[in-house]
């Protein structure tokens, strides 16, 4: 019987790792990921977790570590945010490239400049196209269901591909929640022990990331690239396994009164759960609205995507960074996603809630309202963002 | 030594790779041909070669081997034309000839 308690989604996370039974811990300290590695230091400390934690002196080592240790055949974790992830970038390939599978956290926060330690996308969508699986968390028990599921799908020999887990910096890292802590023999159920098969072995050489001449690189890339996609069977394979055994259900794409609703808001993480509240009161006052929210970041989840979207008027992307020169990156995916489609909705993207930028119920309704205003008249503005001091330039 | 019979870069597809692209037989390298990226060929004049073993000593790819009576030949299923053995020979008993497409 699993047993509710109350717990900050960092500390969901560490218990999720420590059910997960892993064997190595890397990790370089960084706001607002902090509470992670110091809660998993405790355990390890002090005997409650059996692993190895290897203080590291910088993220790009926490990764390198991690690969290496996973290369021998260890379940290993990480976790950074913002800065951290950047700095550990060219590792961030290469543990998707070499396909060692692993989980890591990433507390999402902004990037420099200016200085924020405060939350937004900008540090998971730089690594948008590094080829791991990415998944995004809305509260403390989704941050453990979703790591202890990610070691799950990562190791599965049909997968073999890193998964990273994002929740929002503070406003989910530091949030303390109710939420259900299962029996570890119900997580040894749902996850069984990690067999790499290509564990580094001295009676066994062989050789992890070697050089790839042009007269192969291709075939790498491509393989690499079909596996990622094909991955999404056993990541709804591995949801639905994880809904028999713990009854919480995922889904790539996540509706919320989405079924009928003639305008639809994306969202992804924490701040869905506000969004929610506004779609609540505006269904309360008969309006036909509903939200999605992707779960599934990558392998980007097209047809259940398009499904989702298929009945409404309108969609309303809500970007939490920028793609410098660009605009919204989720809301360019969203609209090259449904270019092909016979018949789409009007898609339209507003940007929010950066480097830690409060949204609150009022602000999600603003972005429905003007949402549902650049649908029917078009914007003349650069660029959509809520709260923006300045009257905004024309396009 | 050498199987010349393990696989080229083309026999592999995206299907058939490994995961990862990890190589699981080690020192399989030696069965690499790079020899077909010459563009000059080193030919050794054994009636200037005095054996000093310099050849055998610079050769980047290990592509020069010492035969049996003393003398060193090269192996141009792997010698690359970079040219070094020839410039180090106090000989100069190796010139470098341009390859022509047979
Ligand atoms: S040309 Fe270069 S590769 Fe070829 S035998 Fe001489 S030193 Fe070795
Ligand atoms: S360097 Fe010249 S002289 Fe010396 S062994 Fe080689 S070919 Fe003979």
């Amino acid at each position: 019987m699993s047993k509710r308690v109350a717990l900050e989604a960092s500390h969901a996370v560490a218990e999720a790792v420590k059910m997960s039974d892993v064997d190595v811990i890397s990790a370089y300290p960084i706001t607002p990921q902090t509470h992670i590695p110091e809660r998993l230091a405790e355990m390890v400390a002090n005997g409650e977790l059996q692993a190895n934690y290897i203080p590291v002196e910088s993220e790009h080592s926490a990764l390198s570590a991690c690969l290496g240790s996973v290369a021998v055949g260890a379940r290993s974790f990480t976790t950074t945010a913002s800065q951290g992830l950047e700095l550990m970038h060219e590792v961030v390939y290469c543990g998707a490239s070499m396909r060692f599978p692993m989980v890591m956290v990433v507390c999402n926060r902004s990037l420099s400049a200016p200085i924020s330690v405060w939350g937004d996308h900008s540090d998971v969508m730089s690594c948008r196209d590094t080829g791991w699986i990415q998944v995004f968390c809305e509260n403390s028990q989704e941050a453990f269901d979703l790591t202890v599921w990610g070691y799950r799908v990562a190791e599965d020999l049909k997968v073999m591909i890193p998964v990273m887990v994002n929740l929002d910096g503070f406003t989910l890292s530091h949030v303390t929640e109710p939420m259900f802590l299962p029996e570890q023999s119900e997580v040894d159920k749902f996850l069984p022990v990690f067999n790499y098969p290509y564990a580094l072995n001295p009676d066994k050489p062989m050789t992890h990331g070697g050089l790839g001449q042009p007269d192969i690189y291709t075939e790498a890339k491509v393989a690499q690239e079909i596996a990622l996609r094909k991955s999404k069977s056993v990541i709804i394979q591995g949801w639905k396994e994880f809904g028999d055994i713990f009854g919480r259900h995922y889904s790539p794409v996540e509706q919320y009164r989405a079924e009928d609703a003639k305008t639809l808001l994306l969202t992804m993480g924490s701040y869905s759960e506000t969004a929610k509240v506004m779609i609540d009161e505006r269904r309360a006052r008969g309006e036909s609205v509903g939200l999605i929210s992707l779960r599934l970041w990558r392998p980007f989840p097209y047809e259940e995507f398009r499904k989702a979207v298929s009945g409404a008027e309108t969609l309303i992307v809500f970007d939490r960074s920028i793609s410098f020169g660009m605009g919204g990156p989720v809301f360019s995916e969203a609209k090259s996603a449904l270019y092909s489609e016979a018949s789409r909705p009007k898609v339209v993207g507003i940007i929010g809630g950066l480097g830690g930028r409060d949204m609150a119920v009022k602000d999600f309704e603003y972005v429905l309202d003007r949402g549902k205003e650049i649908a029917e008249q078009g914007s003349d503005r650069m660029i959509e963002v809520v709260g923006v001091r300045g009257e905004m330039i024309k396009a | 030594m050498v199987d010349k019979k393990l696989k080229s870069a083309y026999d592999f597809t995206w299907k058939n790779m490994e995961v990862g692209n990890i190589v699981t037989e080690p020192g399989n390298a030696s069965a690499r041909r790079t020899g077909d990226w010459r563009s000059d060929r080193p030919i050794l004049d054994k009636n200037e070669c005095i054996k000093c073993g310099f050849c055998w000593l610079y050769c980047p790819d290990a592509a020069v081997k010492q035969i049996d009576d003393g003398y060193f030949e090269i192996d141009m299923y792997y010698c690359k034309g970079c040219g070094i053995c020839a410039s180090v020979c106090p000989k100069k008993a190796i010139t470098m000839v341009e390859e022509v497409e047979e």
